[in-house]
């Protein structure tokens, strides 16, 4: 029994997994611009709402102040600087983006010091509240909390990547940007677009990060590399696929931890690096081809 | 009426240049088939007209406005619109998805059903992926794709190139059509008999330039060969 209730824990911090992913995976599929930032907006997202809250706010309502904040920053951030540095050549965006992570951390860093902090105590009794199944599973309000917004915000974006103009002009831009522009799609707003949608959903998952644990100026590098093997585990260009990633990383982290406590990052590092072996092999490309396996067929 | 103007245009491929000095009135509801050998500069020009291409020097005017600096996403919904060579299809988006993707550009008669309707080999294969569509069914596509976005000026690159005869034929009558209802055409051809059977005017390229520029009835095929391959050029 509680082996389940370590895979019952593993896919609900899988659904926080895939939140963190999905705008990480959104940005490669569309611009091919890994963002090692990521993580970093994502606690610059859980400092905002935290500020927002210690000036007596309601962590949910500062959240509907700081998603459309940071997908604006998301949008600035696309335009004033990735997409000059796009025209550099394939390597530069990956540079600017790690001197932003160094950039928001120490920043961050200045501001609030090196103290961890948490918005556990401005959501009232949700951070513990939780429903008991059996003597050895309980789930916790919160966690559930954040695996269905987790699923409902993956299944609104395919919703919207499907059925809307922009959505289309989205998939088609991520296969063929120059095509894409004969057929009148304007690709710089499209990648606008997607880095403002990346950067809200990095902002949500970086404020319920600080809901179930704490943060601090440096959090960032962390969540980038669950992320990162969230979405390699998942595949790219499939946000389902990145959800399935999140919870075989979660998953995969619980059980560790369950064998031995150390062993819960050292577990999911184990899952990344078989599944990208896996990968490797059964693309049939070997090591040299590596890179283009791990992104997948896109690259 | 003039539609387009291209005023000495140059374009560049780095060091190479692939289009010099090229000076070209198209009007409105004419047919003009550019023929040339490979590399002579054919789809450079069409995609400097699209604006895929900036050129290095040299103007670009629409309607009569000078769109030479204009983005080339700008330009189809100025009415200019170009079948890629090799089609160019958003491989995972489904038929229907690659003609919404370039739909409401524009007003005017062209969305999903009239497609359809133009080229009835699409009606079934609506919600098909791209990839997964024949060589015929892609080029028709394509065509469909560019229609959509309602083009004053319609540029085609290859159309026939890698179809089967029977295919090649459906695309050339749909094409008579359009041509019949008043479009704007450029197309460009390797298939010299097919290019002097729908245009009313042949322009022939060779290394960038224009050698040869005439109405259709008036240009003989052995004229355009020897243009084509440059026979009498430094006699």
């Amino acid at each position: 029994m509680i082996w389940v209730n370590q895979v019952v824990q593993g896919v609900l911090l899988g659904g926080y997994y895939a939140l963190l992913a999905c705008g990480l995976s959104l940005m490669f599929g569309v611009m091919r611009i890994i963002n090692l930032a990521h993580g970093a907006l994502a606690v610059l997202g859980a400092f905002l709402v935290f500020v927002l809250a210690k000036h007596g706010l309601s962590p949910w309502v500062a959240l509907v102040v700081v998603l459309p904040v940071m997908g604006v920053a998301g949008w600035a951030l696309q335009r004033v600087i990735l997409e000059r540095s796009l025209r550099a050549g394939e390597l530069t965006p990956l540079l600017a983006t790690f001197g932003l992570l160094i950039v928001i951390s120490n920043l961050l860093f200045e501001k609030f010091g090196a103290d961890e902090r948490s918005l556990f105590p401005y959501i009232g009794t949700l951070g513990y509240d939780s429903w008991t199944i059996t003597k050895q599973i309980t789930i916790a309000k919160l966690y559930a909390l954040i695996f269905v917004v987790a699923v409902a915000l993956l299944g609104t974006l395919q919703l919207f990547l499907r059925h809307t103009q922009l959505g289309r002009a989205l998939r088609a831009t991520a296969e063929d940007p120059d095509t894409a522009e004969l057929v009148g799609v304007n690709s710089s707003a499209v990648y606008a677009a997607a880095a403002a949608i990346a950067v809200a959903t990095a902002a949500l998952a970086g404020a319920f990060l600080g809901m179930r644990s704490s943060f601090n100026a440096y959090s960032g590098s962390d969540q980038l590399i669950f992320a990162f093997e969230a979405v390699v585990i998942g595949g790219i260009g499939s946000l389902w696929g990145t959800l399935a990633g999140g919870i075989v990383l979660g998953v995969a982290q619980n059980i560790g931890a369950q064998l031995n406590p150390q062993w819960f990052l050292l577990a999911g590092h184990v899952v990344f690096l078989a599944a990208l072996a896996l990968r490797l092999v059964l693309t049939g490309v070997g090591v040299r081809g590596g890179f283009r396996a791990l992104v997948g067929e896109h690259a | 009426m003039t539609l387009l103007r291209i005023e000495e245009l140059d374009v560049r491929h780095g060091f190479l240049s692939a289009v010099s000095g090229v000076t070209l009135d198209i009007a409105e509801g004419e047919t003009v088939a550019i023929v040339g050998a490979n590399g002579a500069g054919k789809t450079t020009l069409l995609r400097a007209i699209a604006g895929a291409h900036r050129p290095a020097a040299g103007r670009v005017l629409f309607d009569g406005k000078d769109i030479t600096a204009v983005a080339a996403h700008r330009r189809v919904g100025m009415g200019i619109a170009l079948v890629p060579e090799g089609r160019r299809l958003f491989g995972g988006l489904t038929l229907e998805e690659n003609l919404l993707v370039a739909g409401r550009r524009r007003d005017g008669p062209w969305d999903v059903e009239s497609v359809v309707e133009a080229f009835p080999l699409l009606g079934r294969r609506r919600k098909t992926r791209a990839v997964n569509l024949s060589g015929g069914e892609q080029q028709a596509a394509a065509i469909g794709r560019a229609l959509m976005t309602n083009p004053r000026l319609l540029m085609l690159d290859e159309v026939s190139l890698g179809l089967a005869p029977a295919m090649v034929d459906a695309v050339y009558r749909s094409l008579r059509t359009l041509i019949e209802g008043g479009a704007t055409i450029v197309l460009v051809e390797q298939d010299l008999t097919r290019a002097l059977s729908v245009a009313g005017r042949v322009v022939c390229m060779l290394e960038g330039e224009v050698v040869i520029d005439a109405p259709a009835e008036q240009t003989t095929r052995a004229q355009v060969v020897d243009a084509y391959f440059g026979l009498r050029r430094t006699a």
